[in-house]
């Protein structure tokens, strides 16, 4: 080894700066990766992260700064330079190919060959030589597709790995993983750790990073900030940094108002699949949580009420009057919106304009002068909404896709306003939104309430529930195993509830996973049924 | 788009500075807008630009082409030649107008060149066969065409199968039928002069323009009005750019693609009567082919296979280029064979050139 390892630390970015035409992307950023070491990188969505990984993985190329690698000066200019070089870098999104085998993706292009041939059993061999050194349970011969999310990452864990890798580069790996996967990806990555070794890791969960890292390096706006050690500091120091500024995650709402008319009414609402006489009231005004483990069916009675999905029994009761909703379309009628959890899939019109993802919902009604659409009105009423939600955009004629997640979230807030919905069911409203702007929903969401609409939150995070909730619906296995008040609403009450069993030995689910629910206990749970890892 | 280079560059913090987002919610929003709307004020314009640029590009593609052949060919620039290319237009003009629509849902049409002669043996089986008068067949015809396009989106909407088998069975069918109910022979209007005049007559006095241009130009209007100010065509958008979120947002998808669908039949219904009364003639066995035409001037145009992106400017340049290249080169004595080769090698070039521009603005 180096003579100078011990001295430098494995990877430096000194100074590193980079310009986009109109945006300073980095501005003298400096990050600093010990030998050994997890070190956390955070900042909200638009700090630099993604593009100091680009810099490192040689797509872009900084305009002033230097990168070191321990000590050596170093560019990589393309992907496979920084792999040769042992920076391996596991993006968000997966670059594994659904229809290969686990081994075929292991080794994609670099395929153990007899002359023009591949060879099948070679390939298997070496495979399950790298995930057996790896410790990891996967069968080589499975298709990728076939596997759960968790095991996907998995698999491009070991792929960067099997590069030989140095330095691994993590951008939040555990986006979909619920906390027994996330047990596993710890391990994997203390085992990776080496003297000769270190990681950065990106995330956006406080309670993770407490827990995997050494370090933690602040980065806001291109800048950075700080650097704090994780066994001395506490993650609102952490999340203040971030934001420059406090959070107040206590800020609950006001008592129950008891005396609101119920608005909706849902009795004994069952599907097929999972739901099992699910019962609730929801008062004007009032914003019922719904909290649960991953696979309780919070996800399902939204479809199931909204009719996305069929149900096969229950009644639904809106205003004293019966209501068969068996479509969307009919929920809209009635004035009821579902802000999908996945906004981008089943929610943005991402190429279309701000005015057309707003309009989208009223184009058939409000908008529609004989036929035609009343573009005034659209662009009016557009405008009305950017004002009066902040939606951050300089035109309401610019495509989604170039607003942040809170604004794109708010877009979808603000077609149900538009609709006139009084009732609005939000699934997982600040997933994938930065801290920052999370504050912004809440606060959004809560003001949406006391002007009377009546609001459904469901949300994987329990602090998010309890943060907004009027009352807790807690649903297990679903079913409701428990709607409590304001007060009654603790984590310790809610997980609870959440993680009672239902005596229906017909449909137990096998496997109970937390969930991405941060509690004070998420070690000593049972490592999940992958077959089991639905929606929640 | 300045701001686009990573996607988290994208996410502005030029314009969303962490305090600017804590003093933002609801109440006080105004103060916080203006502010980031003039700092993203020019980048925004530029994505006005470049929406105008796509159409622009394929325009001048067209000038440019126009000018070769200007200047290779004495002929090309008379007003006789540019009746005849536009003349030459009409037909797959037409049927692109149609398919524009679907292609833009993220569909395809395959039936459309096979429905176009179905469309025209109908069209002599109304007039000459029954006896029907020729308006009245004319509008029996075209209706018929927005009966194939019906059957095509219940196939597609209804039992949910993929666009392009639905409109392959259907070309199959559409072919079939037009042999049969013909039985393989060719139908005249000898007795519909007012039938023929549909495309050859000229309504204007003193300009010696065919009435089958009038008509795509004013379906080209049709189409662009449909497209562009109709609530059918905002659904035509948002289906092709997000389909499930279309439908959560309380649209009834499967209803609005059978119009769009049958939308596509009624411009193949008017595509079969403009070709069987410039001909004066149905002709059962044509009409394969017809739709790859179509399809090529509108993916020409800027439309993209993708859904969720297109216009109707864009299609009938497309469907302009395509026959400004056939009339050239014919007036260039090339010989039809290599014309079809030349028609391929525009078609990668257009769309690459498109993909390509997309790509410089996205990164």
């Amino acid at each position: 080894m180096n003579m100078r390892q011990g001295v430098d630390p494995l990877l430096v970015a000194d100074g590193v700066s980079k310009s986009f035409p109109g945006v300073k992307a980095l501005d003298d950023m400096h990050v600093e990766l010990r030998h050994g070491e997890v070190l956390a990188l955070v900042g909200e969505n638009g700090a630099g992260k993604s593009t100091l990984m680009k810099l490192l993985s040689g797509i872009h190329t900084a305009d002033t700064g230097r990168f070191l690698l321990d000590g050596q000066p170093f560019e990589a200019s393309s992907p496979s330079e920084a792999l040769q070089l042992g920076i391996s870098i596991i993006h968000q999104e997966f670059n594994l190919v659904p229809d290969l085998t686990v081994a075929q993706n292991l080794f994609l292009g670099r395929e153990p060959r007899r002359g023009l041939f591949t060879s099948d059993r070679a390939l298997e061999r070496q495979a399950r030589e790298l995930l057996d050194r790896l410790g990891l349970v996967l069968d080589p011969s499975t298709r990728v597709g076939d596997l759960t999310v968790a095991k996907q990452q998995m698999v491009e864990i070991a792929k960067a790995l099997s590069h030989d890798a140095r330095v691994l580069i993590m951008d939040e790996p555990t986006a979909a993983l619920n906390d027994a996967e996330v047990e596993t990806l710890h391990q994997l990555i203390r085992d990776f750790v080496s003297p000769r070794t270190g990681v950065i890791y990106i995330s956006h969960r406080m309670d993770e990073l407490k827990r995997i890292s050494d370090r933690i390096t602040v980065i806001r706006d291109g800048s950075y900030i700080d650097t704090l050690d994780t066994a001395t500091t506490t993650m609102p120091e952490v999340i203040a940094r971030m934001v420059g500024r406090a959070i107040d995650t206590d800020a609950r709402p006001e008592n129950v108002r008891e005396d609101r008319p119920v608005v909706l009414s849902v009795d004994g609402l069952s599907t097929k699949a999972l739901l099992d006489d699910v019962s609730f009231d929801l008062r004007e005004g009032e914003i019922l949580g719904f909290a649960g483990l991953m696979g309780a069916g919070r996800t399902e009675v939204a479809r199931a009420l909204v009719g996305a999905d069929r149900s096969t029994g229950g009644r639904i009761v809106l205003r004293g009057r019966d209501v068969q909703i068996p479509n969307p379309a009919r929920a809209a009628a009635l004035g009821i919106g579902y802000l999908s959890e996945d906004r981008k899939h089943l929610g943005l019109l991402l190429d279309q304009s701000v005015a057309d993802n707003v309009a989208l919902a009223s184009f058939g009604d409000r908008f529609a002068r004989g036929g035609f659409v009343g573009e005034k009105a659209v662009r009016r009423e557009a405008e009305q909404v950017v004002t009066r939600l902040a939606i951050k955009t300089p035109s309401v004629d610019r495509m989604v896709k170039n607003l942040s997640g809170g604004n794109q979230q708010k877009v979808i807030i603000g077609r149900w306003l538009v609709k006139d919905c009084d009732i609005l069911i939000v699934d997982e409203p600040t997933r994938g939104i930065d801290v920052g702007a999370k504050d912004e929903i809440y606060r959004l969401l809560g003001e949406l309430a006391e002007q009377g609409k009546s609001i459904i939150v469901i949300s994987s995070e329990l602090p998010e529930v309890l943060r907004l909730s009027h009352r807790v619906v807690v649903m297990s296995e679903g079913c409701v195993t428990g709607i409590l008040d304001r007060d009654d609403a603790t984590q310790e009450s809610v997980m609870e509830l959440a993680t009672q069993r239902h005596s229906a030995p017909a449909t137990v689910i096998e496997a109970e996973e937390l969930a991405d629910m941060p509690t004070e206990d998420p070690t000593d749970t049972p490592a999940p049924d992958p077959r089991q890892a639905g929606r929640s | 788009m300045t701001t686009q280079h990573t996607p988290d560059a994208a996410t502005d913090p030029a314009s969303n500075p962490p305090s600017d987002a804590a003093t933002a919610p609801g109440t006080n929003s105004t103060a916080a807008r203006p502010a980031s709307a003039t700092a993203e004020g020019r980048s925004l314009v530029g994505e006005e630009m470049r929406a105008r640029l796509q159409q622009l590009l394929a325009f001048a593609s067209l000038v440019v082409i126009g000018a070769f052949f200007a200047i290779a060919s004495p002929i090309f620039l008379t007003f006789g030649n540019i009746t005849n290319v536009l003349f030459s237009t009409v037909v797959i003009g037409l049927l692109a107008l149609g398919t524009t629509f679907v292609i833009i849902t993220g569909g395809i049409d395959l039936s459309i060149g096979t429905g176009m002669a179905l469309c025209a043996v109908m069209s002599g089986t109304f007039i000459t066969t029954w006896g029907i008068p020729w308006p009245l067949g004319v509008v029996l015809a075209v209706l018929f065409g927005g009966l194939i396009g019906f059957v095509n989106g219940v196939n597609v909407a209804g039992l949910g199968l993929p666009p392009f088998i639905a409109t392959l069975a259907m070309m199959l069918v559409a072919q079939g039928l037009a042999l049969v109910i013909s039985k393989s022979a060719p139908i005249y209007f000898s007795d519909s002069p007012g039938y023929t005049q549909l495309s050859t007559g000229n309504l204007i006095p003193g300009l010696d323009v065919p009435n089958a241009v009038l008509v795509l130009a004013l379906a080209t209007i049709v189409a662009a009005v449909l497209l562009g100010r109709t609530v059918l065509g905002r659904y035509t958008f948002a289906i092709g750019s997000n389909e499930e979120a279309t439908a959560l947002s309380g649209i009834n998808v499967g209803r609005w693609k059978i119009v769009i669908y049958t939308l596509a039949g009624l411009f193949t219904g008017l595509a079969g009567v403009m070709i069987s009364a410039r001909l004066g003639s149905a002709q059962p066995a044509t009409g394969m082919g017809y739709e790859l035409q179509a399809i090529a001037a509108v993916v020409i145009g800027g439309t993209s296979l993708a859904g969720g992106k297109g216009s109707i400017v864009g299609t009938i340049i497309g469907a302009l280029i395509i026959s400004v290249i056939n009339n050239g080169l014919q007036l260039m004595s090339i010989p039809q064979e290599w014309q079809n080769v030349i028609l391929g090698a525009v078609i990668i070039v257009a769309v690459y050139a498109d993909m390509a521009r997309k790509k410089a603005t996205a990164t």
